[in-house]
């Protein structure tokens, strides 16, 4: 199932939290040799996880991490604009309608259906907290992935080539790519609507569409 | 045709000193018949900002009590950025009983909505309206209105941060030829499909243009985008 965590909750889910980071540090670290922080535990954690970000899991069962994304305002600071303003040529994006979407991680082993279902959360968040968009950056490889799951972002920029090219892009997820997005993850609209809930509350989770 | 709110709105753009935000406020409260409403920044060195409605003597006395240290509503909106329903933090401690009793006695209201605000170099920030009207109203309440208050709550973040002391403003983005052209004509009035005839482009290519002067202004919308270009001069309307 998809849940909707911040540090204090994730906190009391410690299995969770750690195979999460534990993922982080196996894909970024190990298969993509990015240049991030893991500390003796095995876990990658970096500045940004120390300013209360939101956290979408995809709960494998058994307290285990499938995969997950990480979202942060684009109002305060953030990783696009604090490390990949170049990529839209050295402006910062920042809205209250637009929040960065970073550290989209799968567990190894996870089917193309994890990726789907944390697109779809995102969706969710679109809709519910009255976003416009959601901004990330992604890699040549992601951008397979996006495409195969029918959620391909709007490119602001690039730079690179080929596998090392990467991408700063914006999302909006119309009603027609969230049902694909939803078909993918085998996940019915409804039940991604009672993950939410369960996570955000019944008073504060119903935002109209505009 | 204009609504209320837009008004409203548009007056806050051009506000120059913050008694202007006061009077904004107070329009606002009318507005959306609430309680109150409050605009409240505080600085990491526990400093508080704002403005609302609440009495002046509660105000005096969430200051006297230092309140703040044991406010649900700050301290978890600290730790989230989405809006939040006061009937999801924790209340539950003695203090935090006393307190929220305290402030119902003072005619805050026991219905609340806050909208928690992260702004550049790890600024805090809330907005909340505030009310007394039982659970299903209140929800009808906040369903209805909650775009419309995390909107309104950064217009008042923007132009707190403008009457920062010391500020340094942020570079002023150049906006392109294009980007100009497209804001002017949208500025007169023209509608879209009318901007982009008379600029030769179709619509698609408009709304692009118009997305990215937009991002550059750090606008809410096209109407906010519109109403910053020329407070700014980037653009003559």
């Amino acid at each position: 199932m998809l849940r909707y965590m911040t540090q204090d909750e994730l906190a009391r889910r410690p299995g969770l939290r750690d195979t999460m980071f534990r993922d982080r540090a196996a894909q970024f670290s190990d298969r993509l040799g990015w240049a991030v922080a893991v500390d003796a535990a095995g876990l990658e954690r970096d500045q940004y996880d120390a300013l209360d970000p939101l956290y979408v899991l995809w709960d494998a069962g058994g307290d285990r991490h499938g995969g997950s994304r990480r979202f942060l305002p684009t109002t305060g600071r953030c990783m696009v604009n604090e490390h990949f303003a170049h990529l839209n040529g050295g402006a910062p994006v920042s809205s209250p309608v637009i929040w960065e979407c970073t550290r989209f991680c799968l567990a190894p082993g996870a089917g193309p259906h994890v990726a789907a279902a944390l697109m779809l959360a995102g969706g969710e968040l679109l809709e519910r907290q009255g976003l416009h968009h959601l901004l990330g950056v992604f890699d040549a490889n992601m951008e397979r992935i996006y495409r195969r799951i029918g959620a391909s972002p709007q490119v602001l920029g690039s730079a690179g080539e080929g596998r090392d090219r990467i991408s700063l892009g914006l999302w909006s997820l119309t009603r027609q790519a969230r049902a694909r997005v939803a078909r993918r993850a085998g996940i019915s609209p409804a039940l991604s609507q009672l993950w939410y809930r369960r996570a955000f509350g019944a008073e504060n989770s119903s935002l109209q569409p505009a | 045709m204009k609504s209320g709110l837009e008004r409203i709105l548009e007056t806050l753009e051009g506000a120059k000193a913050p008694a202007d935000m006061q009077n904004a406020i107070e329009a606002l409260r009318d507005s959306f018949a609430v309680r109150h409403m409050v605009y409240h920044w505080v600085s990491a060195a526990g400093e508080q900002y704002g403005c609302g409605t609440y009495s002046a003597a509660w105000v005096a006395r969430y200051l006297e009590r230092d309140y703040l240290r044991i406010d649900p509503v700050v301290q978890g909106c600290m730790q989230h950025f989405q809006p939040v329903d006061w009937k999801r933090l924790d209340w539950s401690g003695k203090a935090q009983r006393a307190f929220q009793a305290d402030a119902i006695a003072h005619g805050v209201g026991h219905q609340g909505f806050s909208v928690p605000i992260r702004g550049p170099n790890g600024q805090f920030a809330l907005f909340t309206v505030s009310h007394d009207a039982d659970d299903a109203t209140w929800a009808a309440f906040e369903r209805r209105n909650s775009r419309d208050l995390i909107l309104i709550a950064h217009y008042f973040n923007s132009k707190a941060l403008e009457f920062q002391p010391g500020r340094t403003p942020a570079p002023a983005q150049a906006l392109s030829p294009r980007e100009v052209d497209a804001m002017t004509l949208l500025a007169m009035g023209y509608s879209r499909a009318q901007v982009a005839n008379s600029l030769s482009i179709s619509e698609h290519t408009l709304r692009a243009y118009i997305e990215s002067a937009r991002l550059k202004l750090g606008a809410l919308n096209t109407t906010h985008a519109v109403a910053r270009a020329i407070s700014r001069g980037l653009i003559v309307a």
